[in-house]
């Protein structure tokens, strides 16, 4: 099989289409749910992104899991991107940014440098999480524990509060038919409050069905923008597992 | 001694079994291929009871206590039990005698080396044999020390077998290599003569064998002068099983003398003469349940084998709905219980059985005199299993076998009639020894790390001594060494957490030791290839009614267990769906954790199919008779009349397929077009077959919707209409079908193809490179906090010939991809497809068509999967108004 060495990237169909988002509304803002799993405020200039856990593959290496090093170039691609899709005029990292206390110093010198360049010319804000408490002042940007904007609230940990956007929990919804089922990242939504799906390439997820977004949502009705392949489609928690 | 021991019983050696002691006199190892019922175990053993015999003296000349009856292990003198503990206490008597000599007495002071070390696949046939062992050694009065080692021995014990071995230890290939990597490997087996590795013709066929395979080749280091035995059932090339045993040398394939056992009754197999009409399609054999339960009725003890555990269950459920005379049937299945497997088994043992319903779970393992009939439902497969099957009753050598087989449709009548004729030729079609896997070797190589350091360049060489291993190059080896050390990969960034390390870097005379205990901890926790599909407890509580919300709240918690069921299966349910499970239908109610949660239902037929197909596909053997019997329609007198009528109606119809082409037939149907094509590779090559296939005709604008494959056909739908296209030349069926089809979109599916990725899992687990279980607490795999979905994909794109790509891709050739059944599948029919454009679907196409509906359509899962489940969200909302 080693014959076969020669990967395509990606399918040249994809390529092609234009990268179609979703519209959400949270506490009567309208917000554009990129495919990437980040969230753009158009009047605002405004990119979020949520979970990015870069060096997530190194904190792993050092407890002898030794996962491939290549997901904080993996997860700064795919920023980089949709940052030159949108061009905002300010960028917030949602928390969970990096995947533990040390991470940022095991960047590398070019992701350093990666990262360097896409805040160049954009505000941008490091908002601390759990697994990144404390971030130093080297990185580029400020950290702050939580930003307002109008009536939106961004912050890490979802309260449950209307009008606010968090991270997290890294929602994923399954969905199945008939006997067929498959897994995405997803948005988890009801018009009050939105969690954002995990950014990273190795942030797992947890099923939407799980407790603790009964505790932020109240009820089960509250949709899913799931990111498909092509596009964002919107379903009925009720519906996923 | 052995003659006595012999004629006490009425008994004579046979003559294999004389044949094998005569290859241990000559210092030779040897290959042992008899069927079930020869003896084997006991010819295996023989050679290593002679040489033990002569050097202790028989227990009679000394003083012993009497044997107590049916313990475990320890024989003539020696407690069965004795712990670290006894043994401080033991008589300091200095041993003035030759080691071996002194046993009686029971002082164990003096460590001896171990002697002869059996291997089986089962452990439960390790404890078994055991057992059985005792009788000849206790009747002879031989003192000598028999114990078994499996995950079941108290670590206390394993302790003492270390630095008190027994002269025969029986254990597993795993066990193996956790003792091979440690500290006293060389002491433990210094001494080792003789291996006994039983059921090797089961055990070479997965990764197991190979971890056997690199187990032999330190052993053989170890142990210059151990000879090996392996015991098989008949396979297709056993010289080249043969070569298992004996390390390979220089590129010669050095190989085993062989000794095969011969004088076995022919059995008697007959398909079973329905009056029923025969079914279509469908693996349920319904239509012959009277004519089952009349069989089992008419006999001692039936055992039927079924191929998946669904059919298992169904055909279980069935039988007790008539089962008048209340006859003792029991149900065997992989996913039940075992406490509720072993009670079969024992009640099975003592006779208390009229018939088991089983799946291969009972392929191997202790043997039963009493099964007088073995009825195999549905598709035999392969000509040797259905062999092996078939020996299961009547384990006595002399005696004929006898075997019903009861074909569940068309197709499988074809199936069942060529599977009868190889068996009366005794034609063999084993699949071929493996090519030894690097996630395996990845494995052996931490553990050779984990006792004493090792050289790159030694081992290596040893490597090269095992058999499915003689042909590794250098860089692939240089590679997971590479790979076990710090991951292996392009970017080098992991040096400082390496698990293994040399002294000096680069530097070939320098050492590679593990950098910490951890990972020693690790590897003994992780060891083994078995990577389990994930699986679930099923539990038993009582239903909410109507259509639950499938959250885990209000939900009763506890309830019986029934088994376990794949994370897989029940992935694909939907709250309230009903399925078939330890024999009755039951409603899917809810998943906490590793749980799910089912209640009795009131239901006859369960909702969902779960039928996922046998975990074997049809051999390439069968296929290519199944072919043949087709184009040869003298032959078919030997077929039933309906099945003869079925095909006569094909060939006057359409066609029917050729002995070496390929027959695609297009035809509309309601408002879809169809193709039909007829491989006969087994449904694993078939469905990736059709994962290519739609890609190039969605290219070529087919616009195909889905696809459906059974072990036979393929069909494919879709909105274009493929008669009219093929007339026009706007579809060319060879290019459609041209062997290219394995470059670029092969390579663009397995990006994404989910059973890519579960080969993926299996490599990454084995290898080492995530753990299934991890040291300090316990944790489930549902909290692993990565998912190797994740690692694939970013590994595929930053490093795609990784030594990890590399075993997975090796995987996807023979296993759940069947790749390269495929392949030569394509080479062969190039050129040589046949096309009929039909008005309507064919006789020989109703059987796949059939499959539509009623299993789950294949493809992977994708944007339409989510859209379909929007769109039920907008129909809701209409509905709403």
């Amino acid at each position: 099989m080693t014959a076969h060495a020669q990967f395509l990237d990606d399918e040249p169909a994809r390529a092609t289409v234009t990268v179609a988002g979703a519209t959400l509304v949270v506490a009567g803002v309208t917000l554009v749910a990129d495919l990437s799993g980040a969230l753009f405020w158009e009047e605002q200039g405004l990119l979020v992104v949520s979970d990015l856990h870069l060096e997530k593959g190194s904190s792993f290496a050092r407890r002898g899991v030794l996962l491939p090093p290549f997901d904080t170039v993996a997860t700064l691609g795919r920023l980089a991107a949709v940052i030159a899709r949108h061009d905002p005029r300010m960028v917030i990292a949602l928390g969970d940014s990096f995947h533990d206390r040390t991470a940022h110093d095991r960047l590398s010198a070019t992701d350093r440098e990666a990262l360097a360049a896409l805040q160049a010319r954009r505000d941008w804000i490091w908002i601390s999480g759990n697994h990144d408490p404390a971030l130093p002042s080297d990185l580029g940007g400020v950290v702050a524990e939580e930003v307002a904007i109008g009536p939106i609230m961004f912050r890490h940990e979802p309260s449950g509060a209307p009008g606010e956007i968090a991270g997290h929990l890294h929602p994923k919804a399954r969905v199945s038919t008939r006997g067929r089922s498959m897994e995405r990242r997803c948005f988890a939504c009801d018009g009050e409050r939105a969690v954002m799906p995990a950014f990273g390439a190795y942030a797992g997820g947890l099923s939407i069905r799980d407790a603790a977004f009964a505790r932020i949502f109240q009820s089960l009705g509250f949709m899913a923008h799931v990111l498909g392949d092509v596009r964002l489609h919107t379903i009925a928690a009720s519906r996923c597992y | 001694m052995f003659l006595r021991w012999f004629a006490g019983r009425g008994w004579s050696p046979r003559a294999h079994q004389l044949d094998l002691l005569q290859k241990a006199r000559d210092d030779r190892s040897a290959l042992l291929i008899a069927p079930t019922g020869a003896g084997k175990t006991l010819a295996g053993f023989l050679p290593t009871l002679v040489e033990l015999s002569a050097e202790v003296s028989p227990v009679r000349s000394s003083p012993l206590p009497p044997r107590s009856g049916g313990e475990g292990s320890g024989v003539g003198g020696l407690s069965a039990h004795t712990t670290a503990g006894e043994l401080a206490e033991a008589p300091p008597t200095p041993d003035p005698s030759p080691p071996r000599a002194m046993r009686a007495g029971g002082g164990e002071k003096t460590p001896r080396g171990l002697h002869t070390l059996y291997i089986s696949p089962l452990k439960a046939l390790a404890v078994d044999i055991a057992r059985n062992l005792e009788t000849p050694i206790a009747e002879m009065g031989l003192a000598i020390k028999v114990e078994t080692r499996t995950g079941d021995t108290p670590v206390s014990r394993r302790a003492r077998q270390r630095r008190y071995p027994p002269d025969i230890l029986l254990t597993t290939p795993e066990q193996l290599a956790l003792l091979l990597s440690s500290d006293d490997a060389p002491f433990l087996f210094g001494s080792l003569r003789r291996i006994v590795l039983d059921e090797l013709h089961a055990l070479v066929t997965s990764k197991r064998g190979d971890l056997l395979s690199l187990g032999l080749a330190r052993l053989w280091q170890l142990a210059p002068q151990m000879r090996a035995i392996g015991l098989s059932a008949t396979v297709a090339e056993p010289e080249s099983l043969a070569r298992f045993l004996v390390p390979q040398r220089d590129g010669n394939s050095e190989a085993a003398d062989i000794v095969v056992a011969g004088g076995a009754a022919a059995p008697i197999v007959e398909m079973l003469d329905t009056k029923e009409r025969l079914p279509w399609a469908g693996h349920s054999a319904r239509h012959a349940l009277n004519e089952i339960y009349d069989l089992i009725k008419g006999n001692k003890t039936t055992l039927v084998f079924v191929n998946t555990r669904s059919q298992a269950e169904m055909l279980f459920q069935e039988l007790w709905r008539m089962n008048d005379d209340n006859l003792a049937i029991a149900l065997h299945h992989g996913s039940l219980d075992v406490a509720q497997r072993r009670k079969v088994e024992d009640a099975m043992a003592a006779g208390r059985l009229r018939g088991v319903v089983c799946t291969s779970s009972l392929d191997l393992g202790v043997d039963w005199g009493d099964v007088d009939l073995v009825i195999n439902i549905g598709a035999p497969k392969g000509a040797s299993r259905l062999m092996q099957r078939i020996g299961r009753a009547n384990h006595r050598i002399d005696e004929a076998s006898r075997a019903v087989l009861v074909p569940a449709n068309r197709f499988e009548v074809l199936e069942c009639r060529v599977a009868i004729d190889a068996v009366a030729e005794n034609a063999q079609d084993t699949p071929p020894l493996r090519t030894g896997a690097l996630d395996v070797l990845a494995q052996h190589v931490l553990g050779r790390a984990c006792g004493e350091p090792f050289l790159s360049d030694e081992l290596y060489a040893e490597v090269l001594t095992a058999a499915p291993y003689a042909g590794l190059t250098r860089t692939d080896f240089d590679d997971t060494v590479d790979f076990v050390a710090s991951g292996g990969y392009a970017l080098k960034t992991y040096e400082r957490f390496a698990r293994i390390k040399q002294d000096k870097t680069n530097k070939p005379e320098s050492r590679w030791r593990v950098t910490n205990p951890r990972v020693r901890q690790s590897y003994r926790l992780n060891v083994g290839t078995i990577v389990e599909e994930s699986m679930l407890k099923v539990r038993l509580v009582r239903g909410r009614g109507g259509g639950g919300s499938g959250s885990t709240g209000a939900l009763g918690r506890g309830g019986r267990m029934l088994g376990q069921i794949e994370e897989y299966f029940i992935e694909g349910l939907v709250v309230g769906d009903t399925f078939v499970f330890g024999g009755e239908v039951v409603r899917y109610e809810a998943l906490a954790e590793d749980q799910v949660y089912v209640s009795r239902a009131s239901d006859k037929d369960a909702k969902v199919p779960s039928y996922m197909g046998g975990k074997f596909p049809l051999s390439t053997y069968l296929a290519e008779r199944v072919r043949k019997l087709l184009d040869d329609d003298k032959a078919w007198k030997a077929l039933p009349e309906q099945v003869r009528d079925w095909l006569s109606l094909q060939r006057h119809v359409s066609r029917v397929p050729g002995a070496r082409d390929l027959l695609v037939e297009t035809f509309p149907r309601a408002d879809k077009h169809y193709l039909v094509c007829y491989p006969f590779e087994g449904r694993l090559a078939h469905q990736t077959l059709g994962m290519l296939l739609t890609r190039r005709m969605e290219r070529a604008r087919v616009r195909p919707l889905g696809f459906v494959a059974n072990e036979y056909a393929l069909a494919v739908w879709g909105l274009g209409d493929m008669s009219f296209m093929i007339r026009q030349g706007k579809l060319d069926l060879g290019a459609l079908f041209d062997p290219d089809m394995l470059g670029d979109d092969l390579e663009a599916w397995l990006a994404e193809s989910a059973l890519m990725k579960r080969t993926f899992r299996t490599c990454a687990v084995i290898s080492g490179l995530i753990a299934r279980r991890f040291t300090g607490e316990e944790k489930t795999r549902r909290q692993v906090l990565f998912s190797t979905d994740l690692i694939y994909d970013v590994l595929r794109k930053h490093q795609p010939d990784h030594v990890l790509l590399r075993a997975a891709r090796a995987d996807a050739a023979t296993g759940l991809l069947d790749i390269r059944r495929l392949s030569d599948m394509l080479a062969r029919i190039k050129g040589r497809i046949t096309h009929r454009e039909l008005t309507r679907v064919s006789p020989l196409a109703v059987p796949v068509m059939l499959e539509i509906g009623r299993e789950a359509v294949y493809g992977e899962a994708s944007d339409e999967l989510l859209a379909e489940a929007a769109e039920e969200l907008v129909k809701e909302a209409m509905d709403r108004t």
